[in-house]
């Protein structure tokens, strides 16, 4: 782990976000900012893209499709000039992440509440081939008011999946407002458990408790959530913790604001 | 020979597994019913059983594509089609994986259980799927035949499949070849084009007629998507009146992707569920009352033919009028 290159990694990855979102007009940058430490690490640590037999991720808040185009510029497997494409008629940067436009892509997700359900086959087909590499999957807090979620929560822990790590990214905001007023619960680490999960808990923009918490959950014998604290729009201060942000676009003042706020 | 479509479908998924590692069954709780229990009994390591969650199980059959495997999941067509639908849509069709959605007891031949398990929406749901392949076989032999088909090609698929056991219309040995829409009975005044259950209603149906003077013809209609255009084109053309009739809502259907298909759609009339819901009852009973048996077909073709005779008589009444 070098944290003086992930950070640069991170803050690029969010350079690249605001920018493809603001060019775009359209998209969701409050949660691509919110999940981009865990998946900078991701894409730093644990996912050699240039390897055939690399670890597998399901991005399940697939609303954070900025994040993972960013991740894609940042290791050169796309150019960022392609990232103004985003959201345009003919251009592989759906706005939401298509397998069959973009190869990078493990798995279309958008529709929330089905990418675990989606990573829990990938790992059992791991296990069942004999396979090492390990899902990661990334999914947000507002999407566990969908009960397809809590299915695979189960159906993870009866196969005990050990090969499966879902990162539950808990910036505590939903397009109608606070996920405790909309829907959703405040102890999702206690639930994860009870239904037989290794669980911990974490600040979600730290990378040595990322580090921390993803070793823990290498060494478990049963599937893994790394429950992240984070902060909507983390890293542009206009956004942070504002609900607002989730689904709208900067102008070209706001951009220019956090470019400069990034730059630091 | 009298057998489910259910039952040669779960035969034949055992044989396929057995024969490709790759192949796995998947199962939300109803194992007996669907016949995926005798892949279970055959090669357990390739049986994957859900819980009562079809939305999860069509996830994780998507999981186990994209990681290389061959999954089939299995439920009841309700749950498969209906409540599963947006999980098809979203993480199978869309990005075009190689999942094999096999539902049983489709239709209203579930029979006693009622309307709430009796679906009659499901090949109007699939069929409207970019890239959805859409089978449905006429007997028992034709099932086994699809699955063994299935196992080979890649690709999203539905295959739709019965409670009811039917009595046989192909021999042992038929190989299925998609969109052939093969001639089950000859017949020169009208034809059939029936899928499923409704194959072997239509010949008793073609048999009853001959006694008034009619004599039609069955073909089945087995691969529902993507239909042959230029086989049921042929067919169309070859007859004055030509009749699809399927164990489905008028609606959405068979009939209206006909419709949709060929160059002569005035001379495709339906013989389908109008827009209504099942309900319990025996099979015989259902197949009467939704006007599927082959004694409603016949006095179905039979009204037909005398409603279009006195339209005939009035037009010529009418043209003398004209002349007078």
């Amino acid at each position: 782990m070098n944290t003086s290159i992930l950070l640069s990694h991170s803050r690029q990855a969010r350079r690249y976000i605001v920018e493809m979102v603001a060019v775009a007009g359209s998209g969701h940058p409050g949660g691509s900012l919110s999940c981009t430490d865990v998946l900078t690490w991701l894409y730093d640590e644990e996912i050699d893209l240039n390897d055939p037999m690399r670890d597998r991720l399901v991005l399940s808040k697939g609303h954070a499709a900025p994040a993972l185009y960013a991740q894609l510029a940042v290791h050169e497997r796309i150019d960022p000039e392609e990232l103004l494409t985003l959201r345009k008629l003919g251009s592989r940067l759906q706005g939401h992440p298509n397998r069959t436009d973009l190869p990078d892509v493990d798995m279309s997700t958008g529709s929330l509440g089905q990418g675990l359900s989606v990573a829990v086959g990938m790992a059992w087909a791991d296990w069942y081939l004999g396979r090492s590499r390990r899902t990661w999957c990334v999914c947000g807090d507002g999407e566990f008011e969908e009960g397809q979620i809590w299915e695979a929560v189960m159906a993870a822990a009866k196969y005990k999946l050990a090969n499966l790590t879902l990162f539950l990214d808990e910036n505590g905001l939903q397009i109608d407002g606070k996920v405790l007023d909309v829907g959703g619960m405040d102890d999702y680490a206690g639930a994860l458990k009870a239904f037989g999960w290794n669980v911990l808990e974490i600040d979600g923009h730290d990378f040595g408790q990322i580090a921390t918490a993803v070793a823990c959950a290498k060494k478990s014998g049963m599937p893994s959530a790394i429950v992240c604290h984070t902060v909507k729009g983390k890293g542009v201060s206009y956004m942070e913790n504002v609900a607002g942000w989730h689904g709208k676009a900067p102008n070209a003042e706001q951009a220019q604001q956090a470019y400069e706020e990034l730059e630091a | 020979m009298k057998e489910a479509t259910r039952q040669a479908f779960g035969k034949a998924l055992a044989e396929a597994a057995a024969r490709d590692p790759r192949i796995i069954a998947l199962d939300a709780d109803l194992a007996p019913a669907t016949k995926t229990d005798e892949t279970k009994k055959a090669v357990p390591a390739q049986f994957l059983q859900v819980g009562i969650a079809e939305a999860n199980m069509v996830g994780i059959a998507a999981g186990l594509a994209v990681s290389g495997l061959k999954p089939f999941a299995s439920s009841f067509a309700m749950f498969l089609a209906g409540r599963a639908y947006e999980q098809v849509r979203n993480s199978i069709a869309y990005p075009g994986l190689d999942v094999k959605l096999c539902a049983t007891h489709a239709g209203i031949t579930v029979g006693e259980d009622g309307g709430s398990h009796q679906c009659v929406e499901d090949i109007g749901l699939m069929r409207m799927l970019p890239g959805m392949m859409v089978l449905q076989p006429a007997d028992s032999v034709e099932a086994a035949a699809m699955v063994q088909y299935l196992a080979g090609v890649q690709g999203p698929a539905y295959l739709r499949l019965s409670r009811v056991a039917v009595e046989s219309v192909f021999d042992e040995g038929y190989e299925f070849v998609p969109g052939e829409l093969r001639q089950v009975r000859p017949g020169r005044s009208i034809a059939f084009v029936a899928s499923g259950v409704m194959v072997r209603e239509c010949v008793d149906a073609a048999q009853r007629l001959e006694g008034s003077g009619i004599d039609a013809a069955v073909y089945n209609l087995s691969t529902i998507k993507p239909l042959n255009k230029a086989r049921l084109d042929e067919i169309v053309n070859a007859y004055d009146l030509v009749y699809v009739a399927e164990e489905h809502l008028k609606a959405g259907g068979i009939w209206s992707a006909v419709m949709e298909t060929v160059d002569a759609p005035q001379k495709v009339k339906s013989i389908a569920i109008e827009d209504r819901f099942g309900q319990s009852g025996s099979v015989a009973a259902l197949m009467e009352e939704y006007g599927l048996s082959a004694a409603a077909i016949e006095n179905r073709v039979l009204e037909d033919q005398r409603a279009s005779l006195a339209m005939g008589i009035e037009q010529i009444a009418m043209a003398g009028i004209r002349r007078a």
